[in-house]
């Protein structure tokens, strides 16, 4: 099954355990014009009328979801639309507020996670939340380990383990610690401990956005032979094409209400994200165009900084790279081959065991982010949690933290300075809610990020590096910061910029450095000659052809 | 989904009310209140307060002064506490101070000349910086964890307190040495006006300049801090002399209270009840967040329940027991997964709110 369902049979795949034909209300007062058929099937989970507050926030209001046996059913929307929140109320981590929920037709409410497994709604998240230092056996079945006089039956547990995979035709070794495959993986694992645990209802939350192609493929597969075997999945992601291969229906959600629920057949990629952000997609085409106009002039003047065989041993080799004021330097590049690790030599996050900086031509040491930051020079990790935000502290707190650390604890800037620079960048960079004192924790993942834009351009760099800084954040905001960088660039500020989208990549950049194992392997003038397949096929050959 | 919250408390009662209900301080606040008013239902006079020889005395003037100390020690470990770490070492502090100040009065030819007792407190209190700077050095340079890092001095520090003491207890006879933990100044007890004096400056000079944020940010997630460049070694490092010169401060007063060093009791797990301390009132263990406030308040109801064991009367053989009954009340009024269990427990035998919560959504359900 690679086709979505017909429009008018939103599970058309389901095993044939399940009635056939489309719910009643399937398109009642929804807008989707589903068929007419009045069947009897029933959805294995069916959300109505939910409503949740958080502090400040209607983070969800008259919200519905169904999902019927054997689909795969995509949750979309925007940053802040509601769907983290709508999954945790779902899966019994928060309560709702109102609303009923029916599993199996039966109305239920789950006081925690543990109950929604045991009523078989299981979740993984995008963060495997296994333990990587025990064994692939033990995360499959830990809490249900098979026992023999009260100790544990290791043998049993293992084939156990082995068979679960086998059964999904996954090929691993069961007794190796979870830690030693890649994240992918070990992604897959934590879905089949989910599946163990409760096979009729699996919530996959954004599981595809740290893994490559092939390991999405690899995803997808697993996906497919779930859904035949009549388990629900709702899937949350952001990438649009993998919504329209792997998705029967979408549940689109904006500002915490329902937009609509469509089978995938009605969607193009377009209606789906103007449904999502209610409203004309933003052009961004302008921006590429200038964008290669420029390219040449801007690589005229002398170096902001440059850097001459800079590395380290185990995660970057040696390379050389010039960067000039208002120049926008692209690093492609697969997951893994060094993008990251080149940038954090530039901000002393790691420190090179060799090579020299220049900044403005003087020679510098950059061994930690302290000298970096005097240099002028900021940096916005890919690890948005662990790395950039604080979250019990408040917006204004973020955003201020940076130009506060410069300062010293000595010179506190006054309230009133705080104040009015915090009121500044929300309003310019659009952060919501608009509160400097909401706690940064209660933020959707692309306010965040602005965030911490915000905490860095208020220090003035000359030269800012951004790692990822639109991964796991929606359209809208991925435009608006998009188009910032641009804006930046148009006023001096240099900026390196690290995405895994190529297009996004080469909608931005004068220049474009590729990475390969470790390596910079070409730096590419980013004229109408540069392509996505032209990148992609010096990633693959390791030249420039 | 059928799980209505309770109404928000104090929507209906006003903003003001909602505020109060929503404030951090508020449990401790009414734990101790709770506490004080248990302790009039059995003396009758515990709230009174007498003025004799132009000094204040009574229950509440006694709890304040048996309180300084715990609070000073309490002070210190916040903000260590608020960096992620912990500090096991204060109890030892306390200890090597009250010594080494009793020692220096009691080899002097002049023990209650102000010089005598200048130098007493010098010599302590640079000791003590000297202890934290090696607390400080080991985790903030070193990178030893803290728990581990200050045990060392925990351990240490109680066997340098006894080799200074020589095993015995010193006593000292000095006034003016006598004032710092046991005189009284404008009718309060000196010891009371010490300890505010320095939790206010404390408070003045963490939320005043940028220190209180900074520390918050080193211990609410220390790499991102890295990135955001906070210098973390300075911080820690001088977290760790102040929570040592707060104990040295505590030491001081414990000693000259009693007019004696014992290197063996001073101090003794003062640690542990510092760390209760500041753990009620509010400051979590994983570090972040803090609220001096909330210290000085834990402080309060642990000294509070030390009063009660003893105006109780209280047999000897049963008093850590009872403090660690009410200790687990204590605690748990205060975690909020606690008290949203509570009602939620009540609710479940009630299935009506389930039915017509039940209802309405089915009603919308008709209504799509």
């Amino acid at each position: 099954m690679t086709t979505p369902s017909t429009p008018a049979d939103p599970a058309g795949t389901a095993p044939a355990g399940a009635a056939a034909g489309a719910g009643a209300d399937q398109g009642a007062g929804r807008g989707t014009g589903a068929g007419p058929d009045t069947g009897t099937r029933q959805p294995v989970l069916e959300a109505t009328g939910i409503r949740k507050q958080f502090p400040g926030v209607l983070a969800l209001d008259q919200v519905a979801l169904r999902l019927y046996p054997g689909e795969v059913h995509a949750l979309m929307g925007e940053n802040g639309a509601g769907k983290s929140t709508l999954i945790k109320v779902l899966t019994g981590v928060h309560p709702a507020d109102d609303g009923t929920l029916l599993v199996d037709g039966a109305p239920r409410s789950f006081a925690d996670p543990l109950q929604a497994q045991q009523a078989g709604i299981s979740t993984v998240y995008q963060e495997v939340n296994l333990c990587p230092n025990i064994s692939v056996a033990e995360n499959i079945l830990i809490g249900r380990e098979p026992r023999r006089f009260g100790l544990v039956h290791w043998s049993a547990l293992k084939r156990r383990a082995a068979e679960l995979l086998t059964e999904l035709d996954l090929d691993l070794d069961v007794s190796t610690p979870l830690g030693s495959h890649s994240l992918a993986v070990q992604q897959l694992v934590a879905i089949v401990r989910a599946v163990d645990l409760s096979a009729k209802v699996l919530v996959l939350d954004e599981p595809t956005s740290s893994l490559d192609r092939e390991e999405v493929a690899q995803l997808f597969t697993l996906v497919r032979r779930l859904r035949d075997r009549g388990v629900a999945i709702l899937f949350v992601t952001h990438f649009l094409d993998q919504v329209f291969e792997l998705c029967d229906r979408v549940t689109i959600l904006r500002n915490g209400r329902l937009e609509g629920e469509y089978p995938i057949g009605e969607l193009t990629p377009v209606t789906l994200v103007q449904r999502m952000i209610g409203g004309e997609l933003a052009t961004l085409d302008e921006l590429s165009e200038k964008a290669q106009e420029e390219a040449a002039e801007r690589v005229a003047g002398e170096p902001f900084l440059t850097a001459r065989e800079l590395g380290r041993a185990g995660s970057v080799e040696p390379y050389d790279l010039d960067v000039h004021a208002g120049e926008v330097i692209g690093l492609a590049g697969l997951l893994g081959s060094g993008r990251t690790e080149a940038a954090r030599l530039l901000f002393g996050a790691d420190t090179a065991d060799s090579g020299r900086v220049t900044v403005e031509g003087r020679t510098v040491s950059l061994r930690t982010p302290r000298h970096a930051i005097a240099r002028k020079i900021a940096f916005c990790s890919e690890n948005r949690k662990a790395e950039g935000i604080f979250g019990e502290l408040t917006i204004r707190e973020n955003i201020i933290l940076a130009l506060q650390a410069a300062r010293g604890w000595t010179r506190p800037l006054s309230r009133t300075k705080q104040d009015a620079l915090t009121r500044r960048w929300i309003e310019a960079l659009d952060i919501r809610p608009a509160d400097p004192e909401a706690q940064l924790r209660n933020l959707s993942g692309g306010n965040q990020q602005k965030v911490l834009l915000a905490r860095w351009l208020l220090t003035e760099p000359r030269l800012l590096i951004l790692d990822e800084p639109t991964r796991g954040i929606d359209v809208g905001a991925k435009a608006e910061i998009q188009k910032l960088v641009a804006r930046l660039a148009a006023d001096g500020t240099a900026v390196l910029f690290i995405s895994a989208e190529l297009e996004e990549v080469l909608r931005l950049s004068h220049r474009v450095a590729v990475l390969r194992d470790h390596r910079m392997v070409a730096t590419l003038v980013n004229d109408d000659g540069v392509t996505p397949d032209r990148i992609l096929a010096t990633i693959a050959t390791g030249a420039d052809s | 989904m059928t799980n209505r919250l309770d109404p928000p408390a104090g929507t209906a009662r006003g903003p003001m009310l909602k505020r109060l209900a929503g404030h951090r301080l508020l449990w401790p606040s009414l734990v101790l209140i709770a506490l004080l008013l248990g302790n009039l239902a059995f003396t009758h006079d515990f709230f009174a307060v007498r003025i004799r020889d132009g000094h204040l005395y009574g229950s509440l003037i006694d709890i304040l002064q048996y309180g300084a100390p715990l609070t000073l020690v309490a002070l210190g470990m916040t903000m260590v506490i608020a960096t992620r770490g912990i500090d096991l070492s204060v109890g030892s502090t306390v200890a090597i101070a009250g010594a080494l100040a009793c020692e220096h009065i009691a080899t002097s030819s002049d023990p209650d000349g102000a010089g005598t007792v200048l130098t007493a407190v010098a010599v302590a209190l640079g000791v003590a910086v000297v202890l934290g700077l090696c607390n400080g050095l080991l985790v903030a340079r070193l990178g030893v964890q803290p728990i581990v890092a200050t045990l060392i001095l925990m351990v240490a520090g109680r066997g340098v307190a006894q080799l200074i003491t020589d095993g015995q207890i010193i006593t000292v006879t000095s006034d003016k040495y006598h004032m710092i933990g046991g005189g009284h100044w404008l009718t309060f007890p000196f010891a009371v006006l010490l300890a505010a004096a320095l939790v206010a400056l404390t408070a003045l000079v963490t939320r005043r300049s940028a220190l209180g944020l900074l520390i918050e940010s080193v211990g609410g997630n220390p790499a991102a801090g890295r990135l955001a460049g906070i210098r973390a070694a300075g911080l820690l490092t001088l977290v760790y002399v102040f929570s040592a010169l707060c104990a040295a401060v505590a030491g001081l007063m414990i000693s000259s209270n009693v007019n004696a060093a014992d290197g063996n009791n001073a101090g003794l797990w003062i640690e542990l009840d510092a760390i209760l301390a500041v753990v009620i009132g509010g400051t979590a263990l994983t570090g972040g967040r803090f609220s001096l406030g909330g210290t000085v308040l834990g402080a309060m109801i642990i000294q509070t329940l030390s009063t009660t064991v003893y105006t109780l009367g209280v047999p000897p053989e049963t008093t850590l027991v009872f403090k660690a009954f009410v200790v687990i009340a204590v605690c748990l009024v205060q975690s909020p997964a606690f008290r949203a269990r509570m009602p939620r427990r009540r609710k479940t035998g009630h299935p009506r709110s389930d039915t017509t919560a039940g209802a309405a959504g089915r009603q919308q359900e008709a209504r799509a």
